[in-house]
């Protein structure tokens, strides 16, 4: 195994068109793992942690450009009005220490069903920022995820930061674990209200291949939103709407048996969790109107 | 915390500060605080090398081959042994019965089992060499519950089985059965105007300390070895290493190094053997130590089981009579299963007073993981039943649950099942009545002006609920526990105390071969002496088989048994402080020869307080050290076909009330609060008892909501070998314990005290269980619930409800 | 290859590392520096939690090579590191006296001897650290240096946490003998001297 530990930007995608099997480490709670228990054993590592401006951010117009290495506890609490979907999903990635040190470029990068950010960015809407020495390229998030752990990113390409759309309207992410801390995900859900275009989106965790956006329900809420004109009066949702958008979120799911819970929970959860993250981001979307954000309780 | 009851007096000791009942601090709290405790993992030596195992990647198989040359071959590779490669004729060992090879030998029995070691210069150069080992299986089917296990044809776990249990067990694939009949139970069930029925499903829970297993093994000049340790009972583990090494006892010199807790699954034997073997055979000191992955392969766990229970009771809410069939999997060595049937079988009707018993407890050999012995030890799975039933019935009778249990709760002379009398005190209903009078946490706590707060509501960060689905429940429960070693095991200690004078002062030093695996036994020995000897300053030498056995760490008896060897062994410096007073100063005072005295503040004085001499001055020039075995009164073993006989020596009993807060929807649940009264009969170190309740609480609720190894019923393969998937309680799931201690001496025991430790962990579970029951409505008969029991969607997908 | 990052102040060196190793295999068996645990090497129970550059971390997670030049604290100058914060140099890069620094390199071969009553408080311990002893937060001991850098980290940031607070700072470190209460009381213990000394 050897160790590559480029200084800069430049050095870094020279070394992985050089070693396209280096395998990228940063926050390393995957990557370590599996070493630490024998599942991997790269031929590279590649470092990414000297390089300053995975861990910077920008703010602006239209969307954040996200530091592949920015730390989850970064993203919660310096983000928080302008990602508010993902600050909350942030907040319940695995414990404070790797919060601490691990960023969404990680997640992206092993693309498991389960990881956290995922739901949220499918909902905010995003684009990942992949380079090689070849170029830059935006690989928009719906076109990411290619398998389960595996995504669009070429052999010698790294992901340099996400191009995440600034929140115009309240978000939500709710996540089930079989703990209250420290857990990944059975199965997950991110909700994003996008007023300005009068659409709702939505991203699955954990409860397919890979994370997933429940089109349908999306496309049904829109509809049903504009008819019943809810965005403009701010009306209650209808029950009934709320309950066939949930339906519709569980049926956009494909999930599995395994140790951490049945398929059958986890299209019951997911539905759950999209009533009531519609419910508190629609009660926000009222208090608040066009100029929602932060919202949610203290989580 | 709240100390009352009758309380111990203590007869012969002195007030001597940091003595028997008061907190004293840990003695090795400062090491433990500051890093430089030394822990198994953390031994080092200069030139050693790193031992690795490689373990049976399938669990029932004949070994066709093993081929380690290429393993062999590698760079940095010392050793590479199987089976073949023992040296003596004894190849197996195990608790009681010596049925665990020490490498596999043509047969692998369960998934993880070791098959070949491998000793090299760094740990990779271990794995990648253990990883070259070619082992060529043919696999077998598997047996995997009762029914598989008994079929008429079963592929038998062990053949040609010798040991003393085979004689009387209905198949060779059930280890031990034990039958506790008492009564008519079917004549009695006649009476009953209400009967429930029950079938009851416990997981496989582990102990999952987080020291993981680890051990330094050192050849040494004259052939022996030294080998440093995280275990429970050092004597237990040199009878089992010795033989397999071919060397006599005291060449093989066991010192224990610091323990990352125990909890029952340091009983067994892990790396010991292995680690010596290849220090042996290199001629240079070998480590090991488990990850996390093979930490769930090295230790036997908690029996998972099924039991079925009738229990019956009249209109006045009387129980009539209690039929009971407790199945344990003991996997497929035998470990100390036996034990568990006993236990699970004379505890098995709890702590009530029923005279129509018939209760059956077996545990069975299969290829699943081996169980053993874990806190609680049998009576766990039992509570768990048991108290189910009794919410049930008194829900027929029509009555309070806690009522109906304080009606039919044993009390100081009640008769157990075993025919036993229980001849100390037992304070069931007073328990019940002091958790139940403890003030209710108030509704709702998660809510503020400012919304609420998620931390604490179920699913805690992960942000799930707001408030919505979430109702609360109240559960109680009950549970006994016997302490000490039972069915006439010689359960002894030893204790070897030195008092002498060590610059100006008198100095007293303990060794035992006591295991501290955390439970604080240290500080009580050190407050024992104190309070026995009137001195202050008291060192704790450390455990080693240097001193004779202590027993183990475990059965809630280490207080009670190593505790009564030093207070013994103090005792007995005492005379002899005493006479060498009288022999130097006797005819200065009369007092000598007429007066009761004692050791105080460092000096001997009369009952009346009057200072005869200071210890300096008894002492000079000479050093008083007493080695003494010091055993409880006798116990005796259960007939085979009626489980009647004093088993137990002493029974400990702890009950809780569960608060708890459900999210209906989603299934997860939120424990809000757990109180706990027990009576701990003297508590020798009130903090250090709180904290045992609190810590076997906790160890409770994880297997009530989370905690369970999962095993591939058609494979017998573990699934979930890891703290991702493996969960236990967290700080943000664990909730505020408060807890009641009661103090009610038992005079058979030293100082009146009560074994602590696992009566807590036995009725956690049903309590959670319980209030979960209470806000769901749900039945729920086996543990840990999932999120998929409490939503109905453990098979197939049901329609979110609204 | 080889790795140099300061550890409690004091440079340090390891030669041969394996690109493999963790930054706890370096300190524990490179370093003489077992006290950050490890339980289980998967970022899953907060035992080997150390301060790199200042944010606790779990040193299983850090590759070895992933500390050159950075700073580490670990429990074993977490004493030193509060005082020197407490004397205003929170940020540890005041640096350690060599040979106050040689004393944690000993390691390794102390035993669990007991000695006096055990309430004697040693000058050097942190307030957190003599915090654990005082409420009986230590059982076992094997999860309690990673508690300690957690707790002490913070308890930097957040000199009067609430009880959910402490909930979720601590909530990436497991305990698996104390049930947590004691921690908890420990925790406040720390918090009530800290604002008492203020």
């Amino acid at each position: 195994m050897d160790f590559l530990r480029p200084a800069s930007w430049e050095e870094a995608l020279a070394a992985k068109a050089e070693h396209p099997t280096a395998v990228p480490i940063a926050g390393g709670t995957d990557v370590m793992v599996e070493i630490n228990f024998d599942h991997r054993r790269p031929e590279y590592l590649l470092d990414l942690t000297r390089i300053g401006e995975l861990g910077d951010w920008e703010v602006g117009e239209e969307t954040v450009r996200l530091g592949a290495s920015v730390p989850y506890t970064t993203i919660m609490e310096r983000l928080r009005g302008e990602l508010p979907g993902l600050a909350l999903a942030s907040h319940t990635v695995a414990s404070p220490q790797i919060r601490n040190r691990g960023g969404v470029g990680g997640n992206l990068g092993t693309a498991s069903p389960a990881g956290d950010a995922h739901p949220a960015l499918l909902a905010a809407g995003a684009e990942v920022e992949a380079e090689s020495v070849r170029g830059s390229r935006l690989i928009p998030i719906d076109e990411f995820y290619t398998g389960v752990k595996r995504n669009a990113l070429a052999p010698d390409e790294l992901i340099r930061a996400v191009h995440i759309k600034k929140a115009d309207g309240p978000q939500q992410f709710s996540k089930v674990g079989t703990r209250n801390a420290m857990v990944i995900a059975v199965c997950a859900f991110g909700l994003a209200l996008h007023p300005e275009t009068r659409t709702v989106r939505t991203g699955i965790g954990s409860a397919a291949p890979t994370p997933v956006r429940a089109k349908d329900a999306e496309e049904f809420l829109n509809a049903a939103l504009d008819e019943g004109g809810f965005w403009d009066s701010g009306k209650i949702i209808t029950p009934s709407v709320a309950r066939q958008f949930a339906d519709l979120c569980s049926a956009a799911c494909n999930p599995i048996d395994d140790v951490r819970g049945t398929a059958g929970y986890r299209r019951h959860a997911v539905g759950v969790m999209a009533r009531r993250t519609l419910t508190w981001t629609w009660e926000s979307y009222r208090a608040t109107g066009r100029d929602a954000h932060e919202m949610g309780g203290a989580a | 915390m709240g100390t009352t009851g009758t309380p111990t007096n203590i007869t012969q000791g002195s007030r001597t500060r940091g003595g028997v009942g008061e907190s004293t601090l840990r003695p090795d709290g400062i090491l433990k605080v500051t890093g430089e405790f030394a822990y198994a993992s953390d031994m080092w030596h200069e030139d050693m090398l790193w031992g690795q195992i490689l373990r049976s990647t399938v669990a029932h198989a004949e070994i066709v081959s093993i081929d380690t040359s290429e393993a062999l071959a590698q760079a940095g590779v010392y050793a590479v042994l199987t089976y073949d490669d023992l040296p003596t004729e004894v190849k197996h060992y195990g608790l009681e019965i010596q049925d665990t090879p020490v490498l596999a030998h043509g047969k692998v029995r369960h998934h993880g089992e070791p098959v070949a070691i491998v000793a090299a210069d760094h740990p990779e150069t271990a794995r990648r060499a253990a990883a070259k080992i070619k082992v060529e299986y043919r696999e077998l089917p598997v047996v995997t519950d009762e029914s598989s296990a008994t079929a008429p044809d079963a592929p038998l776990v062990h053949e040609n089985r010798t040991d003393h249990y085979v004689g009387h067990v209905p198949h060779p694939n059930i280890l031990h059965r034990q039958p506790i009949i008492r009564g008519d139970a079917e004549e009695a069930a006649k009476k009953a105007d209400f009967i429930v029925r029950g079938e009851y499903t416990f997981g496989m829970q582990d102990q999952a300390f987080l020291g993981p297993e680890s051990g330094l093994a050192v050849p040494a000049e004259d052939g022996g070895v030294d080998l440093y340790i995280a275990t429970q009972w050092l004597h237990s583990d040199l009878r089992q290493i010795a033989p397999v090494l071919g060397l006599p006892e005291d060449k093989v010199r066991m010192t224990l190094s610091g323990v990352g807790g125990a909890f029952g699954g340091r009983e067994d034997l892990s790396m010991q053997i292995h680690a010596c073997l290849l220090a042996l055979r290199t001629g240079k000191p070998v480590k090991m130590v488990y990850n996390r992955f093979e930490s769930f392969f090295g230790h036997v766990h908690r029996h998972p089981a099924k039991l079925f229970y009738e229990h019956g009771a009249t209109k006045d809410g009387k129980l009539t009579h209690l039929k009971a069939r407790i199945v344990l999997d003991g996997g497929a060595y035998a470990s100390a299963s036996p034990a568990v049937v006993g236990n699970a079988a004379s505890l098995g009707a709890g702590p009530y007073v029923v005279d129509d018993v018939g209760i059956e407890a077996l545990a069975l050999y299969t290829n699943n993981p081996p169980c053993g012995a874990m806190r609680g030890f049998g009576a766990v799975q039992a509570c768990f039943a048991y108290e189910a039933q009794m919410d049930k019935l008194a829900d027929k009778v029509g009555m309070d649950r806690v009522e109906f249990r304080r009606l039919n709760a044993m009390e100081q002379g009640s008769l157990m099942p075993t025919g036993q009398p229980v001849d100390s005190p037992a304070p069931v209903a007073e328990l019940l009545r002091r958790v139940k009078a403890m003030p209710l946490p108030p509704e709702r706590q998660w809510a503020s002006s400012e919304g609420a707060d998620v931390r604490q509501l179920p699913g805690g960060l992960s942000n799930t609920t707001h408030g919505e689905g979430v109702v609360r429940g109240v559960g109680y429960a009950v549970g006994i526990k016997n302490v000490g070693f039972s069915e006439g095991f010689d359960d002894y200690s030893t204790a070897r105390v030195r008092m002498e004078v060590v610059g100006d002062e008198p100095v007293v030093t303990v060794h035992t071969a006591m295991a501290e695996v955390g439970q604080g036994g240290v500080t009580v020995h050190a407050q024992i002496a104190r309070t026995e000897l009137g001195v202050t300053q008291v060192t704790i030498q450390p455990a080693d088989t240097q001193v004779g056995s202590a027993g183990s760490t475990s059965a809630s008896r280490q207080t009670y048994v190593t505790g009564g060897a030093v207070k013994n062994a103090c005792e007995l410096v005492r005379e002899r402080v005493l006479e060498i007073g009288r022999r130097k100063f006797g005819t200065y005072h009369p007092a000598w020869a007429t007066a009761e005295l004692l050791l105080e503040g460092g000096k001997v004085v009369t009952d009346g307080g009057e200072v005869l001499a200071g210890l300096t001055d008894v002492l000079e020039g000479e050093c008083v050290e007493v080695e003494e075995e010091w055993r409880h009164r006798p116990t005796e073993p259960f007939d085979l076909r009626t489980g009647q006989g004093f088993g137990h020596v002493q029974y400990s009993f702890a009950a809780h009330r569960a608060v708890v807060e459900v999210d209906t929807e989603l299934g997860l649940v939120k424990v809000i609060e757990l109180a706990c009264a027990q009576d701990v009969g003297k508590a020798l170190n009130p903090l250090s008892v709180i904290g045992q309740i609190q810590g076997g609480t906790t160890q409770g609720l994880g297997v009530a909501v989370m905690e369970e190894i999962l095993v591939d019923p058609k494979t017998a393969k573990v699934r979930n070998p890891s703290f991702t998937d493996y969960l236990i309680p967290t700080i943000l799931d664990t909730p505020t314990i408060p807890v009641d201690v009661l103090e009610l001496a038992d005079h058979h025991a030293p100082y009146g005290l009560r074994g602590v430790g696992e009566a807590p962990t036995l009725s956690s579970t049903p309590a959670v269980l319980a209030a979960i029951r209470d806000a769901t409505g749900l039945e729920l008969n086996r543990t840990p619930v999932r999120p998929e029991h409490l939503t109905e969607t453990e098979t197939c997908w049901t329609s979110p409800r609204n | 290859m080889r790795v140099s990052f300061t550890v409690n102040g004091r440079p340090q060196e390891a030669d041969d590392v394996w690109e493999g190793e963790s930054l706890l295999y370096v300190l524990r068996e490179r370093l003489g520096l077992p006290g950050s645990k490890n339980a289980c090497e998967q970022g899953e129970c907060g035992s080997c939690t150390v301060r790199l550059d200042g944010v606790p971390v779990c040193a299983c997670l850090v590759a070895a090579g992933q500390a050159e030049g950075r700073e580490v604290v670990t429990v074993e100058g977490l004493a030193d590191y509060a005082k020197q914060r407490a004397e205003g140099c929170g940020t540890g890069s005041c640096g350690t006296p060599l040979d106050e620094a040689r004393r944690w390199a000993a390691g390794g071969t102390h035993s669990r001897t007991g000695e006096g009553t055990g309430t004697v408080p040693r000058a050097t311990l942190s307030p957190i650290q003599q915090a654990f002893i005082d409420a009986g937060a230590v059982q076992c001991g094997f999860c309690t240096p990673g508690l300690l850098v957690a707790a002490d980290e913070m308890l930097e940031r957040t000199p009067n946490p609430s009880d959910e607070d402490i909930r979720e700072a601590l909530s990436g470190n497991l305990c698996r003998c104390t049930g947590y209460e004691k921690i908890m009381d420990a925790v406040r213990l720390a918090a009530a001297r800290q604002s008492e000394a203020v």
